[in-house]
């Protein structure tokens, strides 16, 4: 994963000057590459058509856009509809709710995934792991929408499980799928019964990668066990570590639309709008697109500011970037 | 592995009382984690085949006292369930087809070193990845290109995932080159040496790919809400999302001829819209974290 992103780099100056022996060289490639061009034609018509050109047409974010008169006939507003934004009372409260589920996310979410990962190499038990692991990856692979369901049906008043359970726990008879107040411990538990297990993967890949000789150099020199854990295990692990908290930094903002979305009802709705579901609900609900685009275009530039921002500082404490 | 096994047993030899309590004590707390990944599932499994009764009097069971297919027989008999479940696995086939010949057949050109402007492109997918124009805009040109309630509108605007096709690019990239330079010599073209050759060699990881677009398409909920308005079209995550959120549902809305089970239908269409994932699953799991792996090995 922490290389997957990088992209060959040819050494500077590298690249001919512009001379008729290039256009030639130009020429001959053309020739001699025309076959792969032609595979790659289907592919680089997706990315033109369902990426760049919307980033063309989110310019519509500084106009007044009504379908009727197309993009070029809208009338050019300039950065109104972000100031409308940001002095819409609605920002602070979608910034809060936004940094506090990805606050969840990073803060809880994120170390338990690392635990599970330090659980699971120490377990020695390989039958026990392996089944484990097994069980632990499947809810990553359903829909939001089963998840979603399947939290209904454990929650329902009455006859829940798990409504039931803390009921009983903290006394209270609520209606926690409406109350406002549950709206982030139930994020946060989905959050954390669907991807723990999975985020493990990359943390038990880096383990396996360990050199077995060091772990026996500090048995021999005395050291208990989590002494190894603490020396040997976890700094293995810290690369890795870095790598995903940039890369979960800059998606700070992406709260994930579906499970938002599908946890979201009329009771909850000050707590549970976040940026992306704001996106949804002024732009294809209410018909707004201008503002919405712009809202949309606001979360994406601070969410590449902060992708290099975090990157930018990984570096500069000599840790390895992803770009 | 004997290195690994040695590691053991040195581990073993130098085992304290407080070790050997760690162990037992992580035994049970993964075993308990193991349990709780799958016990919300498994109660609905069970009540998918419980009774009204006992769905609303018993709070947990993983087993019905009562055992009855009361749910699935009424959603046989609904034409709106049956028909989205048609429909998605339909989508979900042609859609991965589609998705997985795009993503190979750009991630082939793209393994080749000397490919003139292959830096400039692999950039501008690198690209995609951290900046995108967001809902609206893709909504518009979806839109624009009249793809609105057609199911293509579920399929193309995710066509190819950035991640998958660099990885992709980075396994063929390390396959041995010299297999494809004796297809040449023996007078393949490009798209030969791909069938014939490169194809054949990388089949555990396009498998790998070509699950994980399945999952996507299937478990997607985003698409069928923003393109489809057609609810005639509705896919099964629609539906499920439908049944699952109302109240209760009438033998009318579910177009059905048997009067549903109230409760048991929204447990028994969980599980229909789980079972092809899981039964997916392991596959997925054989070779999800090889090829996750093998593709970012960089070459």
């Amino acid at each position: 994963m922490t290389t997957a992103l990088e992209v060959d780099r040819e050494p500077p100056g590298a690249r001919t000057p512009r001379t008729p022996a290039r256009r030639r060289r130009f020429r001959a490639d053309a020739v001699r590459y025309r076959w792969l061009f032609f595979l790659m034609l289907p592919g680089i018509l997706y990315f033109v058509l369902f990426r760049f050109w919307p980033m063309y047409g989110a310019r519509i974010a500084f106009k007044n856009y009504i379908p009727f008169l197309g993009i070029e006939g809208s009338e050019w507003v300039g950065l109104t509809h972000f100031q409308e934004f940001l002095s819409n009372p609605d920002f602070p409260r979608l910034l809060q709710n936004t940094l506090i589920v990805a606050g969840l996310s990073l803060f809880i979410a994120f170390p338990l995934t690392i635990v599970l990962a330090l659980l699971l190499n120490e377990l020695r038990l390989n039958i026990l792991k392996r089944t484990v692991q097994t069980l632990v990856y499947i809810p990553h692979f359903l829909s939001w929408t089963v998840v979603v369901s399947i939290t209904a049906l454990l929650f329902a008043i009455g006859n829940g499980p798990l409504w039931t359970f803390f009921g009983w726990l903290l006394g209270t008879d609520a209606n926690m799928l409406a109350d406002p107040d549950w709206f982030r411990p139930l994020i946060l538990m989905q959050e954390v019964w669907k991807n723990t297990g999975w985020g493990t993967i990359i943390f038990l890949a880096a383990l396996a990668g360990v050199d077995q000789e060091q772990y026996e150099a500090a048995v021999i020199d005395g050291a208990g066990r989590w002494q190894r854990v603490w020396h040997i295990t976890i700094p293995s692990i810290l690369p890795t570590i870095v790598v995903l908290l940039i890369l979960q930094t800059g998606q700070i903002l992406n709260t994930g639309f579906e499970q938002i979305y599908l946890m979201s009802n009329s009771l909850n709705r000050t707590v549970a709008d976040v940026f992306d579901t704001y996106v949804y609900f002024a732009g294809i609900e209410q018909g707004a697109y201008s503002y919405a685009t712009a809202v949309g275009l606001f979360k994406a530039i601070v969410g590449l500011v902060l992708i290099f921002g975090t990157n930018w500082l990984a570096k500069r404490f000599n840790q390895q970037g992803i770009f | 592995m004997t290195l690994l096994k040695k590691a053991q047993s040195t581990h073993k030899r130098f085992n304290t009382r407080a070790g050997r309590a760690f162990d037992v004590l992580n035994i049970v707390l993964l075993t308990g984690v193991g349990l709780l990944a799958i016990l919300p599932f498994v109660y609905v499994l069970a009540g998918s085949f419980a009774t009204e009764l006992e769905i609303t009097t018993r709070p947990f069971f993983v087993w019905p006292n009562e055992f009855t297919t009361a749910s699935y027989e009424s959603i046989l008999s609904s034409d709106v369930i049956v028909r989205a479940f048609a429909t998605t696995v339909a989508v979900t086939f042609v859609g991965t087809a589609v998705q997985l010949a795009l993503t190979v057949l750009m991630a082939y050109p793209l393994a080749k070193p000397d490919l003139p402007g292959r830096r400039t492109i692999l950039s501008l997918v690198v690209f995609t990845m951290v900046f995108s124009a967001g809902m609206i805009p893709t909504f518009l040109v979806v839109k624009d290109l009249g793809l609105l309630d057609s199911y293509w509108s579920l399929i193309l605007p995710m066509a190819i995932n950035p991640f998958s096709l660099i990885i992709i690019k980075n396994f063929f990239q390390q396959l041995p080159h010299e297999l494809e330079e004796s297809a040449k010599i023996d007078g393949a073209n490009e798209l030969q040496v791909l069938r014939h050759v490169v194809i054949p060699l990388s089949k555990p990881v396009l498998a790998t790919f070509a699950l994980f677009y399945a999952v996507g398409i299937w478990n997607d909920y985003l698409s069928p809400l923003l393109y489809l308005s057609d609810t005639s079209k509705w896919t099964l995550q629609m539906i499920l999302r439908q049944v699952t959120a109302a109240a209760s549902l009438s033998a009318d809305e579910l177009n059905s001829d048997v009067p549903p089970p109230a409760q048991g239908i929204k447990f028994a269409v969980v599980i229909i819209a789980t079972i092809p994932v899981l039964l997916a699953y392991p596959f997925l799991q054989k070779h999800f974290a090889k090829g996750m792996l093998i593709g970012s090995v960089k070459g």
